[in-house]
């Protein structure tokens, strides 16, 4: 079967962000972009379920700008077989994103699609929700452990308060948590194979999707400040600014 | 139009972060309906019409809802969704799986995590793990949203006579089968309604020093949580896990033992009341919105602290 594996570029996650100074948006000119790191963890599940001959063929997805080809060029070097890239320089938000990939499946009809649990850029958390409400396939979100068996995917979750494991009918839709895997390194000549991958470029207008956003961003701010602390000495003096000054015990 | 309010439960209780999402809702306007979705939840349901500021809940019974299962959920929601211009679940793992899902089938984008309300149609959230503020306006006509429940306080449990009405609840959609559930055991409060939370970080070295912050936490009452390092590495159950891709925390007072404080840590506890950093490294990025630091071997702090509370 074949897994679809959409992917975002995001600023890289050790960047830390700054607001322009006239609130439109945060700065990203000239900041360092990887793929967002639960997408990392989509890929390299997909490639292990090829791996262990569950799967016959992993295609990335990317939605956005030309310079995403370089994240589906990373795909490829960690496994990906080939990719696609609906371009486009327009303001995309996740309900656009599901659309455009629903697209993508309709075309491709993968039996999995694997998505990171949320971009690190906008921590909307909602694509791949979208994604399996818009193909009516059933959904497992904040995936720990993936286990396709003949016609079902059993996916363990993480909840708040512990585990639940959820088994589903395929065609489904999963989202990736941290603890899914460690994805692997690329290796150079793993880059340079990936040059020679076929990556297919459509636009969201051969796609049929309208992708005008629906939230406006009216403006962005830094968050407030914490005012500066102090450092003390020991935990006497500690124990008594906790009573005293914070009067928080 | 009225406000509907997803509750989040167990079919046996129902969770405080419901009492932070309807006290948002009151934001909103003030015909507040709270949908309890469970199997055998009439004293949840009975509990949310207590809750200050509801006028009605609807209780929907049945099998298919008994696991909160997304597909059914949102089959649920989706019946009585055209009755309200605002859909609010908490930001919580069962909120955040639901949510997007009804919203999709709205045609409607969602708007995650919101941290206050403008006016009703314009929210603020966090983005970047909490980096920058967006102010976001909705031009959708019904608005599907997530709470980011440390952000409003909760709505008196008490004080409400709302009717309960039945409602019938879907049928199983069928395309999806709980198969189990592992609950972390824990005698102490709830992580993300903890008014004091001791969080011990890689600096703890291992899963069985892990357990010399649990005096500390006795005494404090206080909740335990972890950085990602520390899950990671075993020395702590995930869901201990505090920061952007785990829980959301403002306690009143919050205890970090070596923890560092990477961005993604600092999105789950900079908005605490009293923040205290306790680290080896002057250096740590904990420091920096810490308002009390020691720079300190922790294994040394660990019991005088706890000798001198």
């Amino acid at each position: 079967m074949k897994v679809l594996v959409p992917v975002k570029r995001v600023v890289d996650f050790n960047v830390k962000v700054r607001v322009k100074s006239d609130q439109s948006n945060v700065d990203i000119a000239n900041v360092k972009m990887s793929m967002n790191p639960f997408d990392e963890i989509a890929v390299e599940e997909a490639i292990r379920l090829k791996e262990n001959s569950v799967v016959s063929e992993v295609i990335a997805v990317s939605c956005g700008t030309a310079s995403c080809q370089e994240t589906l060029r990373t795909a490829m070097a960690i496994g990906a077989d080939r990719s696609v890239l609906v371009q486009t320089d327009a303001e995309l938000q996740p309900l656009a994103v599901a659309k455009l990939l629903k697209a993508v499946v309709d075309k491709e009809q993968p039996q999995l699609v694997i998505l990171g649990k949320q971009a690190i850029d906008d921590d909307a958390n909602q694509t791949g929700q979208m994604l399996a409400a818009l193909l009516d396939w059933p959904q497992a979100t904040f995936a720990s452990k993936v286990e396709v068996n003949g016609d079902r995917v059993e996916v363990t979750r993480e909840v708040d308060g512990g585990l639940e494991t959820i088994s589903l009918a395929l065609p489904a839709v999963v989202t990736t948590d941290l603890r899914l895997n460690e994805p692997r390194y690329v290796t150079l000549p793993n880059i340079m194979r990936a040059k020679k991958k076929p990556l297919e470029v459509i636009t969201p207008e051969e796609a049929g999707v309208d992708v005008t956003p629906r939230l406006k961003t009216l403006k962005v701010e830094e968050p407030p400040q914490r005012s500066a602390g102090i450092i003390v000495p020991d935990v006497a003096t500690l124990v008594e600014k906790l009573k005293n000054e914070a009067k928080v015990i | 139009m009225s406000i509907l309010v997803i509750a989040e439960h167990d079919n046996q209780l129902l969770n405080s972060a419901t009492l932070n999402t309807v006290a948002a809702a009151t934001q909103l306007g003030d015909d507040i309906h709270v949908l309890v979705a469970g199997s055998g939840a009439q004293a949840v349901a009975q509990a949310a019409g207590a809750v200050a500021g509801v006028s009605k809940v609807l209780h929907a019974d049945g099998e298919s809802l008994a696991n909160g299962l997304a597909e059914n959920m949102c089959a649920q929601v989706l019946g009585i969704a055209s009755n309200y211009s605002h859909i609010l679940f908490p930001a919580t793992s069962a909120g955040k799986n639901v949510a997007p899902r009804v919203a999709a089938k709205l045609d409607v984008a969602q708007i995650s995590d919101i941290i206050a309300i403008v006016s009703a149609d314009t929210f603020k959230r966090p983005i970047y793990a909490g980096n920058a503020i967006a102010t976001v306006e909705s031009s959708d006509a019904q608005k599907v949203i997530t709470v980011r429940t440390t952000a409003f306080d909760p709505q008196a449990a008490e004080g409400g006579n709302a009717a309960v009405e039945s409602i019938a609840a879907v049928a199983d959609a069928g395309s999806s089968r709980f198969v189990g559930r592992e609950v972390a055991h824990s005698d102490r409060p709830e992580l993300s309604g903890a008014a004091v939370v001791v969080t011990g970080g890689r600096g703890l070295g291992n899963a069985e020093n892990f357990k010399l912050l649990e005096p500390l936490a006795d005494k404090l009452g206080a909740a335990l949580g972890a950085s990602r390092a520390a899950v990671d590495a075993g020395y702590a159950p995930n869901d201990w896990q505090v920061g952007q891709t785990g829980k959301i925390v403002a306690p009143q007072l919050y205890l970090a033992f070596g923890v560092s404080g990477a961005i993604q840590h600092l999105a789950g506890m900079k908005d605490s009341k009293v923040i205290v950093a306790i680290n080896k490294d002057p250096e740590a990025p904990i420091f920096g919105v810490a308002d009390y630091g020691l720079v300190a071997d922790l294994f040394d702090v660990l019991p005088e602290l706890t000798n001198a509370l």
